[in-house]
């Protein structure tokens, strides 16, 4: 984007020292509509307001894949924005890109802005910070996985609803009591790649791909068959065939059911909050996601799932100071602390955190802050930080189809695994080629 | 004898022609070529580098049996919209045929579907066949069938045919009525005088003099579900469970705009090029001739 500079007639003609005001022009391309587009448009236009030299112009350019290729072709048009929004899985695409991105930290230094990476927290900003630790982009809207549990769907089959759901082991047994019972939605799932084996494996210390889940070079290698994924697949599988598990679709159709208070169990991002308890007409209640008590003796820390801000090479010095000051904008506490509470997405610093706990917001609405516990509870190890593999988007639509094939008993656990590694692995050996 | 009009000088053919040509060649040769050409290589999603591979994306795309099964994918897939398409159509366009009264109305209400984009009709169908909170769903659920297309590879495919056919069959069927009353009363009606029940006059004569409607629809049909059907996949299935309702130009799509692969994509659509002029010649060469104009 060219700098726009606005000439002011009435000051030119008056020929004053200040004839001309120039207020550089930031554009900033984005995923988000309805509630979430507006509360976006309202970031910005609090940061316009808060000064004068720039000016932040977002533009909604459909869903997270839409966007991406919008960025992808504008650059190739010459033409791209300053910032663009790019969800987590795309984040190999980005950083293989070098020379169409400007890392986040580089930015900060060369605008010369105040940027103290350590105030990030270390399990969001983890996922898109470089193996000697700088930040790459700026995450924007995180969440991860949790249990969501219908209370009234336990008492009604005569469970206690404060039973103990922190393992898999126990959830298990309660799905065998709700099944008896005649329940015909026991448990159900959104997004089952992010939740049940790219969350899965880094909550129970496993790697889901060699060199530190794609971390350490793209020469990297799927890793998922390993016997702790196809336990939890394996009984995941067990479960759909007996009518305890019920598959609604790839991405998040089970939500829908959830919320209709049809399931017990919806295992689903932590920012599914604002549509669960504007619909939902139960009592629902959020749990930290299960572990196999078998495999580990304590979780790990869950993923990130979402997007974040990348910086576009080929601007100008301005433009870049403009955009180091609005993403400091975005990192302030009070900014990010109301992002919190009204997305349900989690804070990126710990300050934002501890605002929004001195405000009351976690008293007032109990759960919210069970996301941000199980993400920070531990620090990330190298199986926990984060994925960086190349047509991520695409490998996960292999795993969809294999897993596919589990629900509907047409292979085992560990056949689909191994062939999803096998399939997914192609895909990363021509990622590595076009990106060397 | 033949007449044939002739243009005196060079000039004026070439001008007359240039239009057309202008257009095909923007249309047409340039993006075809730039295909062609951008399938020879392995380009980084930002166009920062490209490398050479020749023939090395055929090759990959060849090697993937995945690839190889999604052919076959599309081939079920193209027959049954095809027929299922042009068989309801020459069904209603017969019954309409014989209608004294009313035919004004039959034909307008049977237009609907047609403006309806494949995006919408894909939504409608999916709503009637959620496995939730479809009526149809509901219904087979009372007789005692359990759909669920979410998992069931044969039932994916038969939602994705009738959604992609359904609006096909009124422009089928208008084609069809046209041709049907463009045959000659005279003929039909020399042949009740004969004796020929209603079957044996649709099979003799009806069928044949309406063949080159029904080859044209052939034609055009097949490269409609090679191609048109995208957005109804998209909406209903995104190709699955598993890949059974993977077609050919999905799969383009999923490459290049979901995986970012451009010199795959590319490929593929230089082989869709390539099946669709082979199918059109094959159907011109061999079918054609079988047809009385």
């Amino acid at each position: 984007m060219k700098r726009k500079i606005c000439i002011l007639a009435a000051s030119a003609t008056l020929g004053t020292a200040q004839a001309a005001m120039a207020q550089t022009e930031v554009e900033f391309w984005h995923a988000f509509t309805g509630r979430l587009g507006e509360l976006v448009a309202e970031q910005v236009d609090t940061f316009n307001a808060s000064q004068s030299d720039y000016t932040v112009v977002a533009s909604h350019k459909g869903n997270y894949s839409e966007t991406l290729n919008a960025g992808i072709a504008a650059f190739r048009a010459g033409e791209q924005p300053d910032i663009l929004m790019v969800f987590e899985v795309g984040t190999a695409t980005m950083m293989a890109a070098e020379g169409a991105v400007k890392p986040v930290h580089e930015v900060m230094a060369a605008a010369g802005a105040d940027f103290d990476q350590s105030k990030y927290i270390g399990s969001v900003k983890g996922y898109y910070t470089s193996p000697d630790g700088n930040m790459l982009s700026l995450p924007f809207n995180s969440s991860t996985p949790v249990l969501w549990v219908n209370r009234d769907k336990l008492n009604e089959a005569g469970i206690d609803s404060d039973t103990d759901l922190s393992t898999w082991e126990n959830v298990g047994a309660v799905l065998d009591e709700l099944k008896a019972a005649g329940v015909d939605c026991p448990l159900t799932t959104a997004w089952q790649s992010w939740v049940h084996l790219e969350n899965f494996s880094a909550y129970h210390n496993t790697p889901f791909a060699t060199k530190e889940n794609g971390f350490a070079g793209t020469d990297t290698e799927l890793a998922f068959n390993g016997p702790a994924q196809v336990t939890h697949i394996g009984a995941m599988g067990d479960w759909a065939r007996d009518g305890k598990f019920i598959y609604a679709g790839r991405r998040n159709e089970g939500g829908a059911n959830f919320r209709a208070g049809e399931c017990a169990f919806f295992t689903e991002s932590s920012a599914g909050y604002a549509g669960i308890s504007s619909e939902a007409e139960f009592d629902f209640e959020v749990h930290p996601l299960p572990y196999w008590e078998a495999l580990v003796s304590a979780p790990q820390n869950t993923i990130i799932g979402g997007a974040s801000l990348w910086v576009m090479e080929g601007q100008g010095d301005e433009e870049y100071k403009g955009v180091a000051a609005y993403l400091n904008f975005l990192s302030s506490p009070e900014i990010q602390a109301k992002w919190h509470q009204d997305t349900g997405y989690l804070p990126i610093t710990a300050e934002a955190g501890e605002l929004t706990k001195s405000q009351g917001f976690y008293e007032a609405n109990p759960g919210t802050d069970v996301a941000v516990i199980q993400m920070t509870a531990n620090e990330p190890t190298a199986n926990s930080k984060g994925l960086r593999l190349g047509s991520f988007d695409q490998i996960r639509g292999i795993i969809d189809e294999e897993l596919e094939a589990v629900w509907s008993g047409d292979k085992d656990a560990q056949a689909a695994l191994d062939s999803a590694v096998e399939r997914g692995n192609v895909l990363l050996r021509r990622f590595e080629q076009a990106t060397r | 004898m033949e007449k044939r009009v002739k243009f005196k000088g060079l000039w004026l053919p070439i001008l007359l022609v240039l239009p057309q040509f202008l257009i095909t060649a923007i249309f047409f040769f340039y993006p075809a070529g730039q295909a062609i050409w951008q399938s020879l290589f392995i380009p980084d999603p930002f166009g920062l580098s490209m490398q050479w591979v020749g023939l090395g994306n055929f090759e990959f795309l060849l090697a993937d049996r995945y690839y190889r099964a999604s052919f076959l994918t599309t081939a079920v897939f193209s027959i049954l919209v095809t027929v299922v398409s042009m068989g309801v159509a020459l069904y209603l366009a017969v019954l309409a045929d014989r209608l004294v009264k009313g035919s004004g109305t039959y034909r307008t209400l049977l237009i609907w579907p047609y403006a309806v984009a494949p995006a919408v009709a894909g939504v409608l169908w999916l709503f009637m066949f959620n496995t939730r909170v479809g009526v149809v769903t509901w219904y087979l659920g009372l007789l005692g069938y359990d759909w669920n297309h979410v998992l069931n590879e044969g039932e994916a495919m038969g939602l994705v045919v009738v959604a992609s056919a359904w609006g096909r069959i009124s422009y089928n069927f208008l084609f069809f009525l046209a041709g049907l009353q463009a045959i000659p009363r005279s003929v039909i009606e020399a042949a009740a005088i004969d004796g020929a029940h209603f079957w044996t006059r649709f099979r003799t004569i009806v069928f044949p003099l309406l063949s080159p409607t029904t080859f044209f629809l052939l034609v055009v049909n097949i490269i409609y579900s090679f191609f048109e059907t995208f957005g109804v996949i998209h909406t209903i299935t995104s190709g699955g469970p598993q890949q059974a309702t993977t077609i050919l130009v999905y799969k383009v799509y999923a490459d290049g705009f979901v995986g970012q692969d451009l010199g795959s994509s590319a490929a593929q659509s230089v082989i869709l090029l390539a099946i669709v002029s082979l199918l059109t010649v094959i159907q011109f060469k061999y079918i054609e001739r079988r047809v009385h104009y």
